[in-house]
Formats: C-alpha cells, structure tokens, sequence
C-alpha cells in the first residue's frame, strides 16, 4: 500500500481549511473551512491506521466526526445568533473583544 | 487535723475577694453574702482548729536558757536525758518527745527534778504543746531556701479565733450597715482581702509571709478609710494613714532585713527567736533589729509618736473601725512583738527591768492618748484615742516581760473594743451623726444598744468581773513584779483615765436629754445580733484566765517565752484591788464633774494655765502640725527644687535627646528608605505592570481571524523546530 497520496490529498485539504479560516469573511464559510481541516486530519487517521494495521486509526476518526458534528452545531448556532443581531456574518465587524 | 492544713483558713477569704470582685455585682446584694459565708466557713475551722489545739498532748520539753550550762560550767547533776539532748544539741534548749511511751515519761521526771536543783529561779522543764508546722520551700536561690508556711500554737490559734470572730461579727453588722452604699461590692471585697491578710499573718512561719500579710493589711486599711473617697477629709484620711504606717515600715523592712543575715539567712522566725535566745545573735545586732521592728510596731499599732493617724482613720465606715482600726490590724504591731519575742526580750534587755524603748513607748501613749480622749466630741474618736492608750498597754506588757498578759490583753480588748465600735455605728445609724453633742438620753430609745455598750465600757473601764480587769490587772502585776515600777504608775494612771472617759462617753451618749434632731430607733437584728455575741464575750474571756483556771496561759504557753524564762506572775489581791480602785475612782471623779457638775467648771476660760493645756489637747499636741509643718514643710522645699533640677536638666534633657534623635531618625527613614526605596518598588511595579498591559493590549484586537492566523504561525513554527531538532 502506498500511503504517499492519501497524505498528500490531506496536505491539500488541510492548506484549503487554513486559507478558507483565516481568509474568508464569511462565518459559514470559515466554519466550513474548520470541517475541511478536520477531515484533513480524519484521512491521515485512517490512512496510518491502514498503514499499520490498526484499528485504533478509524476509532478516533470516528470520534472526530462526532466532535465535529457537535462543534458545527455550536458554532452555527453562534453564527446565527451573530446574524441575528448584526444582520451580517462578516466576521472582521465582530471585535468587541478589543482590549 | 486542721491545724496542719491551717493554710485553709486564709485561704478561704482570699477566694472570697476573688469571687466577690469577679461576680459580686452580679448577685443579690452586691456579693456581701459571699463574705458573711467565707468568713463564717473561716470562723469554724479556727473554732475547731483552737479545740484540736487544745486537745493536743504536751510533748515539748522546754527550759529556761542560762548562759552557764551553755558553756558547760553548771549543771552537773542534769538528769540523763537531759545530757543525751544537750550532747546532740550543744546547748541547754531541750526539745525532746515524752510522748513515746511510760519510759520517757519516767526520765522526763528525773530531768525536772535534777533541773530543779541545778537552775534555781528559772524552774525547771516544763511540758508544752509542740507546735504545728507545714512549710513548703517557695524558691532556692544558691543556698538560700524561702520557706513559707504555717506556724500555728498558742499565740495563733488565739489569734485566729479573734480575728475571725470579730470579722464575722463586723461582716453580718456590715450587711445592714452598708447595705445602701453604691460601692458595697467593693467594700466587702477589701474587708475579705482584709480578714485574708490578718489570716496570712498570724499563721506565718517566716517573717518575709508575716510582712506579706502586714501589708496587705495596710492596703486594705487604705482601700476601707477611703471607702466615702468623694469627700475630701476622708481621702487625705486614707492617704496619712497609708504613710504614716508606712513611715514605722521602712523600719521592719530594714529590721527583717538584719534579722534574716543574722539568724543565718534564714526568715523562718522559730529559728530567729531560737538564735536570739540562745546567744546565736551577738546583743548589738539584736538591740538594732529590735529597734527597728519596733519602728514598724509603732506605726502599725499606732504608739506614740506615729498614733496620729488613728483617730483620722475613723473616716471610714464604722464596722471597718471595729475590725481594722480597733480589733485587729491594729494590733498587728503588738503581734509582730509576740511573735518574734526573743528578739525584744535580748534586744531590749527585758528582763533587766528598769525602763527600756518599748516600755516607755507604750507607757506615753497610754498617757496621752488617754489625755486626748477627754476632749473628743466625737463618739468615734473617743474610742479611737482610747483604743491608742490600750495599745500602748499591750505594747507596754509586752515590753515589762508580761508576755500572756499582753496577749491576753489583745484578745479582751478585741472583744470589747469592737463591741464598743459596733454600738457606735449602731448609734450613728438611729441619730445619724457621730457628734455626741447631737445625742443624750438613747438609753431609752435604744435598750440593747445601750445594755451592750455599757457592759463593753464596764470591761474596758476594768471593773471586776469583766474582761478588761483580768487582763489589765495581769499587766498591772507583770509591771510591778518585772521590776518596772514607772510603767506601774503609768498604768494605774491609765487606768483612772480610761475610766472616767469611758464614763464621759456613756454619759454625753445614753444619758441626759435627747439633744439632737430626728427620732432615734433601736437598730435591725443584724446589727444588734454581734452586739450581743461581742457583749457575751466581754463579759465571759476574761475568765479564761482567772486565777484558778488560768487556761489561756496553759494554750498559750510557748518554747520562746519559756526559753526566754519570761515568768508568769501570780494573781495579786493587793494589785487587783488597787487597779479596781483607781478605776472606781475615774468613774467617780467624771460622774462627779458630768453628772452632779462639781468641780471647777469653766476653769478653761478663766485660767490660763488651763486654757493652754485645753487648747494643747484640742490641737492633738500639735503633732499632726509638726509633722506636716514642720518636717514634711522644711523637707519638701528642698526635695522640690532638686526634683525641678532634675526634672528639668536630667529627665528634659534626657527627654529631648531621644526626641531630637528620633526625629533626625525619623527623617532619614522618611526621605531616603520610604520616598525612595520603598515607593520606588511600588511605583516600579505598578508602572511595569501597566507598560505590560498596555502591550498586551494591541495584541488584543479582538479579531477572531487574528488569533488563528498566530495560532497557526505558532504551531507552524513549533512544527519545524520539533522536526529540525528531532532530524
């Protein structure tokens, strides 16, 4: 089995996650992004878990699925919400956090 | 036994003050109720502890001391056990046990017999109770050891008896007397201390505790003078009475001082009596130290010439006049006297008759306080001169080597002098004044009070049968047959004295007309209750020792005045009748002058001879002006202006110099430590915290893109290195 070209696509979906979070403007969107590098990160999971043999690979792959399942739940409903009060979900507007 | 355990006895009223003070404002009637049932609880235990002296087996043997079988030139023919006892003693005091059995009672009859012929005049060995002794050493210093405890015989047991029954008796009378006063907490708190400080002296074994009770007997005395401390008289009062004894105390201070060097670093008085007696003093040594305890004697015990504070002292609240300034405290001195006897008797050369210190002392006081009591309108002051002149009989008794007539003279007097005290108060309680110009005429309006006062005068006045006599003619026969026959007539003159002033007294007070405002009323039972139990024992303790039954002599007797060979002079008729004379004679001499108004009336106003003497008299001898005129006047002056001096170069300058340093201090420490120093830290943090903050700010844009940019440059950056430093 060769394992250079499963990470090698992860690589790519990761770089695509990293741009789209820290580039786009748009909330969905940089929630998206966040769900490309985690499946980045689920492909290098299973793929070194194949490579070894291992069934603890796609366990944790399995849970990551179900974090993010949840983490998207959370952060779309804050996009929502942001939505809600604002009317826009340009994330370079909300910085009221400024110290 | 209590007798061992006799620590109890002051023990009980020093908790006593404690409780009161602590929680007598908390409970029904400030407290007094815890008093009246310490003391009460006191009183029995001396009760039993007199009856288990009394039933003590005699298991002393003492004889008289020569100075001859010391040296071993006499005696040649002392009985064995006798010379057994002289090898291990080394001198001829012998203390020994008869008690052991029929064979030691079989040589002690021997030895009686063989002393009989070997010492004539001195009598031979006689038995007497040993007496009780509980010491604990307080601490060592070196080789020192003070030692405390308890010495009880003859002389304590007598004493404890009095103190605690004239103590109980004034604390039931206070209870109605005092009842009213805002301050009766503290009252019976002092009289508690009090009745605990006489305990504590009378019981010590050493001098250092007899001192402990002498002073805070004057504490007390202090505290109870100026009870009514919101009037002036009564406070300066309490303050000459608290110097004057104090005066007379730098003297037992100094006396207690040389005596402890010279009985060998010790304080324990049998020791000191012993040394004194048996030549282990040098007589120098003695006469010093016996003069200067006399000091404190005349202070306390009010002679002539420090007597002036007494009749002051009767400022305070009468039941405290019966106890402290008539009964007891006052005749601390003459105890001190009893108690350390060996060292007056060689000190003063007692047994040589003649005249010495002690005995003219007491003799002028007898005199003129005798002479003062004329001329007081004061009911108290009456008794309060009278009770200096009866002082001065003790002291003089004492000092004439009439050693139980002393005593016995202290416990009669005791009696009937607070049974005098109390009848006044009880008067001032119906007319409310102590003027006796305000009474006349109370016998009717107050029976009780009356019957008692009378029978207290009678005894004080020395008719037969009552206390005053016996005691008083015993001084009398000590007087003559000691061999001192000044102090005789002194003491016959006191006693036409005493007597016609007693009958002044009796006669301004309860006879006459009525002469004051108000309506007189014989008082409540607690206060005519003592007055009866005091009348019973004037009339009844002069019988202890009648001729015949002679049992306070028997209780009394002790290894000091034995040693001493100090004599017990045989009751004399002739002396009985001359002292019942004279005193017949001042009773008639004054109801003469009182009552049928005889004599040269007015000569005071015509004669002015006699005029000089009455206003001699009204001034007090002019004493309190020579003292406060004449010595503190010339000594303060000089005292002031040294005082000032040093106050104002020595003390000031002192004063000023830690000030200037200080500042000069304080300024140095303000400049340099606390502006620089140490607001320089605090200044440096605050600003280096607020610089931080102010750059940690601009990284806090709030952007949420920005943090994961730096979040992922971080993590980018920890990557490589990880891998380059791994590669």
């Amino acid at each position: 089995m060769i394992l250079n070209q499963f990470l090698l696509l992860s690589a790519v979906l990761f770089c695509i996650g990293v741009y789209g979070v820290l580039a786009r403007r748009n909330g969905v969107l940089v929630l998206m992004s966040v769900e490309l590098i985690l499946n980045a990160v689920n492909i290098n999971l299973i793929a070194f878990g194949a490579f070894h043999d291992n069934i603890a690979g796609q366990v944790f792959a399995l849970f990551v699925i179900a974090v993010a399942a949840a983490e998207v739940g959370v952060g779309l409903a804050i996009v929502l919400l942001i939505y809600r009060n604002r009317r826009s979900v340009d994330l370079t507007e909300v910085d009221i956090m400024k110290g | 036994m209590v007798l061992e355990n006799a620590w109890v006895i002051p023990a009980i009223p020093i908790l006593s003050f404690f409780l009161i003070l602590f929680f007598g404002k908390r409970t029904p009637k400030g407290g007094s109720w815890i008093g009246v049932a310490a003391i009460g609880a006191a009183f029995l235990l001396s009760v039993v502890a007199v009856a288990q002296w009394v039933s003590l087996p005699k298991t002393l043997e003492v004889s008289a001391y020569s100075a001859g079988a010391a040296h071993g030139e006499d005696a040649p023919a002392a009985g064995a056990a006798r010379g057994e006892a002289q090898e291990n003693e080394g001198h001829a005091v012998v203390f020994e046990s008869a008690a052991e059995g029929e064979s030691a009672a079989g040589d002690t009859g021997e030895g009686e017999s063989a002393e009989g012929e070997s010492e004539e005049g001195h009598g031979g060995a006689q038995a007497i109770r040993e007496p009780v002794r509980n010491t604990v050493t307080w601490y060592s210093n070196g080789p020192i050891d003070i030692e405390v405890g308890t010495h009880i015989d003859g002389l304590a047991v007598v004493m404890l008896f009095v103190v605690t029954l004239i103590s109980l008796a004034v604390h039931v009378f206070s209870t109605n007397y005092m009842a009213d006063d805002v301050r009766i907490t503290h009252y019976f708190a002092a009289l508690s201390l009090f009745t605990a400080g006489m305990l504590v002296m009378v019981t010590a074994s050493t001098t250092l505790l007899l001192l402990f009770g002498w002073e805070a007997m004057g504490l007390c005395s202090f505290m109870l003078i100026g009870h009514w401390w919101e009037k002036k008289e009564n406070s300066s009062a309490a303050l000459k009475a608290f110097f004057t004894t104090r005066t007379g105390d730098i003297g037992l201070l100094v006396g207690i001082s040389i005596l402890f060097f010279a009985a060998g670093q010790t304080f324990d008085i049998a020791t000191l009596n012993e040394a004194a007696l048996t030549g282990g003093i040098s007589k120098g040594v003695l006469t010093i130290g016996a003069i200067a305890l006399f000091a404190g004697v005349v202070g306390k015990s009010a002679q002539f010439p420090l007597h002036t504070w007494l009749p002051d002292a009767m400022a305070g609240p009468t039941p405290v006049s019966a106890l402290i300034h008539a009964a007891t405290m006052v005749v601390a001195g003459v105890y001190l006297v009893a108690r350390v006897y060996g060292v007056f008797w060689e000190g003063f050369s007692i047994s040589a008759g003649g005249v010495n210190l002690g005995a003219v002392i007491g003799g002028i006081t007898i005199l003129i306080a005798a002479l003062l009591a004329f001329v007081q309108t004061d009911i108290k002051r009456v008794l309060a001169y009278s009770t200096v002149s009866q002082l001065g009989y003790m002291v003089m008794a004492l000092c004439v080597g009439a050693w139980t007539a002393g005593v016995f003279h202290l416990f009669t007097h005791a009696m009937f002098k607070a049974l005098l005290f109390l009848g006044s108060g009880s008067v001032s309680h119906a007319v409310h004044t102590f003027d006796m110009r305000e009474m006349g005429g109370l016998r009717k309006h107050m029976p009780t009070t009356f019957k008692t006062f009378m029978i207290g005068s009678i005894a004080l006045a020395g008719i037969p049968p009552l206390a005053g006599f016996w005691s008083k003619d015993e001084i009398l026969v000590g007087a003559s047959e000691g061999g001192y026959p000044i102090m005789l007539v002194m003491g016959l003159i006191g006693a036409v004295m005493t007597a016609a002033y007693m009958t002044r007294c009796v006669w301004l007070t309860f006879y006459g007309e009525y002469r004051g405002h108000g309506h007189p009323h014989e008082s409540p039972k607690a206060i005519t209750v003592p007055l009866i139990a005091l009348s019973v024992m004037a009339i009844g303790a002069g019988f202890l020792n009648a001729p015949g039954i002679g049992l306070f002599t028997d209780w009394t007797d002790n290894a000091v005045t034995l040693t001493a060979g100090v004599e017990h002079h045989a009751f004399s008729i002739t002396t009985a009748l001359m002292g019942t004379l004279v005193a017949l004679a001042g009773i008639a001499l004054a109801a003469a002058w009182y009552v049928k108004n005889m004599g040269p009336h007015g000569i005071t106003k015509r004669n002015p001879a006699a005029r000089a003497g009455y206003t001699l008299l009204l001034n007090r001898y002019y004493l309190d002006n020579l003292y406060t005129g004449g010595i503190v006047g010339s000594i303060k002056g000089p005292i002031a202006r040294a005082a000032y001096w040093v106050n104002q170069n020595v003390i000031d300058g002192v004063v000023n110099a830690v000030g200037i340093v200080a500042r000069r201090g304080g300024d140095f420490i303000y400049d340099i430590v606390d502006q620089r120093l140490v607001d320089g830290a605090v200044n440096g943090s605050a600003s280096m915290a607020g610089a931080g903050g102010g750059f940690l700010r601009t990284l806090q844009t709030g952007r949420v893109q920005q943090y994961a940019a730096i979040l992922f440059a971080a993590t980018a950056i920890f990557a490589a290195v990880l891998i380059f430093v791994t590669i």
